[in-house]
């Protein structure tokens, strides 16, 4: 039996908004996999709580298009549809490969992509993705919604810029963010399945013949947050992504990250992993092998 | 608080009035005595606990009963016939000699249920993959992923 004091199942985001709003000890639980083993080993900031669940909500899952081509994914939506998705596999291909590599299948059958997010770590597979296709998350509250970047969310480890009374409801990725782009996505971790990121790596980039138009790297656990490589896009715009000019690329990454050691791996080691995996992305994402 | 839930588990429909602290596997075990499924880590990592909602594997120690509302549930119990004979991934495990202490036994056949239910022919990596989330200590998973390769191919009529 878990130890937390009630729960109710909300039936519309309102509903929600307001049990969250009305009551400081309300939690949100969506699919639970962070939640409940947050319970389990009798975390301070779970036990006891009022959980409002918010799975059932009509509308919260799923990945919708809109005339203009604008992809909305709703918080609610388990890894295991975003994987599976043929919108997300056409156009957001390197998000279905993140929320592919999170846990194992049951995990992925439960485990939703706003929980990913709103947990706030550093090490959420589909963050640093979210962050390379520039994505708003739409945050409902008493007064209506309003959008806000995915690059202003994390604002700490496990802290998002969510007040109580907050709910993330869903996650906007505009036609131009995606259009013409080649993703990729790479976690690097000690197992294939059932695992955190040592480093996770995604890259967004629009070539222009063979030059680099247009290039997005962003990290997981090279910092605090996730986070992007800023330096090392510019760098990249206007050059020929050869084998050097992708190395040098790798080195400028570094300006931007705040590794650090971990029981998971040491800062150095990190730090490599910082340098190399932007290479292997751009270059899987371009079409090779990844063995840059 | 207890709360009253419409629950299908293994063809049979319940009406329950479960507390809402309740996790799936709890209800399972200790409100239908449906024993088979285990409880191994309680955190989601081993799939010891693995049972289908709507088809669907999910870790029932990490899964709270009230989500079971309105859903049909398959346990291990259920994966047999009636009479007791064995659905041909059981009797594949047992052919390929893929248990020994048999505590994981349980959660991999669903878990091999759902994928197969997925994806009829599987490679060896999806076979993998697919089990990723079932933990073994005995067999080393070789014969595992032998007896769901072999009920693959059967299927497909090799």
């Amino acid at each position: 039996m878990y130890d937390f004091n009630s729960y109710t199942e909300a039936h519309s985001i309102d509903e929600a908004v307001r049990a969250l709003g009305g009551n400081p000890n309300a939690r949100v639980i969506a699919g639970g996999t962070d939640v409940l083993i947050k319970l389990r080993s009798r975390d301070e900031a779970f036990v006891g709580r009022d959980l409002e669940g918010i799975t059932r909500i009509p509308g919260l899952a799923g990945v919708s298009v809109d005339t203009q081509g604008d992809i909305t994914i709703g918080a609610a939506t388990s890894f295991s549809q975003i994987e599976n998705d043929e919108t997300i596999t056409r156009c957001l291909a390197s998000l279905g490969t993140a929320a592919g590599s999170i846990g194992g299948p049951q995990i992925r059958n439960v485990g939703t992509i706003g929980g990913n997010l709103a947990n706030g770590a550093t090490s959420a597979d589909t963050a640093a993705v979210l962050l390379t296709y520039n994505a708003s998350l739409v945050i409902h509250d008493s007064s209506g919604s309003h959008e806000m970047p995915a690059c202003e969310f994390h604002t700490g480890p496990g802290k998002v810029r969510l007040e109580q009374g907050q709910l993330l409801t869903a996650v906007k990725i505009a036609r131009a963010d995606y259009e013409g782009y080649r993703g990729s996505y790479i976690k690097f971790a000690v197992r294939q399945a059932m695992d955190i990121a040592t480093l996770g790596c995604a890259v967004l980039v629009k070539m222009d013949g063979n030059v680099i138009e247009d290039l997005r790297i962003a990290f997981g656990v090279a910092g605090p947050t996730p986070l992007r490589a800023a330096a090392a896009e510019r760098f990249a715009k206007g050059k020929v992504p050869s084998g050097k000019i992708l190395e040098q690329l790798g080195r400028i990454c570094l300006e931007d990250t705040k590794a650090r050691d971990s029981w998971r791996a040491a800062k150095a080691f990190r730090e490599q992993l910082i340098t190399v995996l932007p290479q292997r992305a751009i270059s899987q994402a371009l079409g090779g092998d990844g063995n840059a | 608080m207890r709360k009253a839930i419409n629950v299908e588990v293994n063809g049979k429909a319940h009406e329950m009035f479960v507390d809402e602290r309740l996790s799936l596997l709890e209800l399972l075990r200790d409100e239908l005595q449906l024993t088979g499924t285990k409880q191994g880590c309680g955190v989601g990592e081993c799939g010891a606990c693995a049972v289908l909602v709507d088809g669907k594997a999910v870790d029932s120690c990490i899964y709270l009963a009230v989500w079971a509302d309105s859903r049909k549930v398959t346990t291990i119990e259920g994966i047999a016939a009636t009479d007791g004979t064995l659905s041909d991934i059981q009797e594949s495990f047992v052919e390929s000699g893929a248990i020994q202490c048999g505590f994981c036994t349980p959660g991999l056949v669903i878990a091999a249920t759902a994928l197969l239910d997925q994806q009829p022919e599987p490679s060896r990596a999806q076979i993998r993959r697919g089990l990723s989330g079932n933990l073994c200590r005995c067999t080393g998973y070789s014969k595992i992923i032998d007896a769901v390769e072999n009920v693959a191919k059967t299927r497909n009529g090799g």
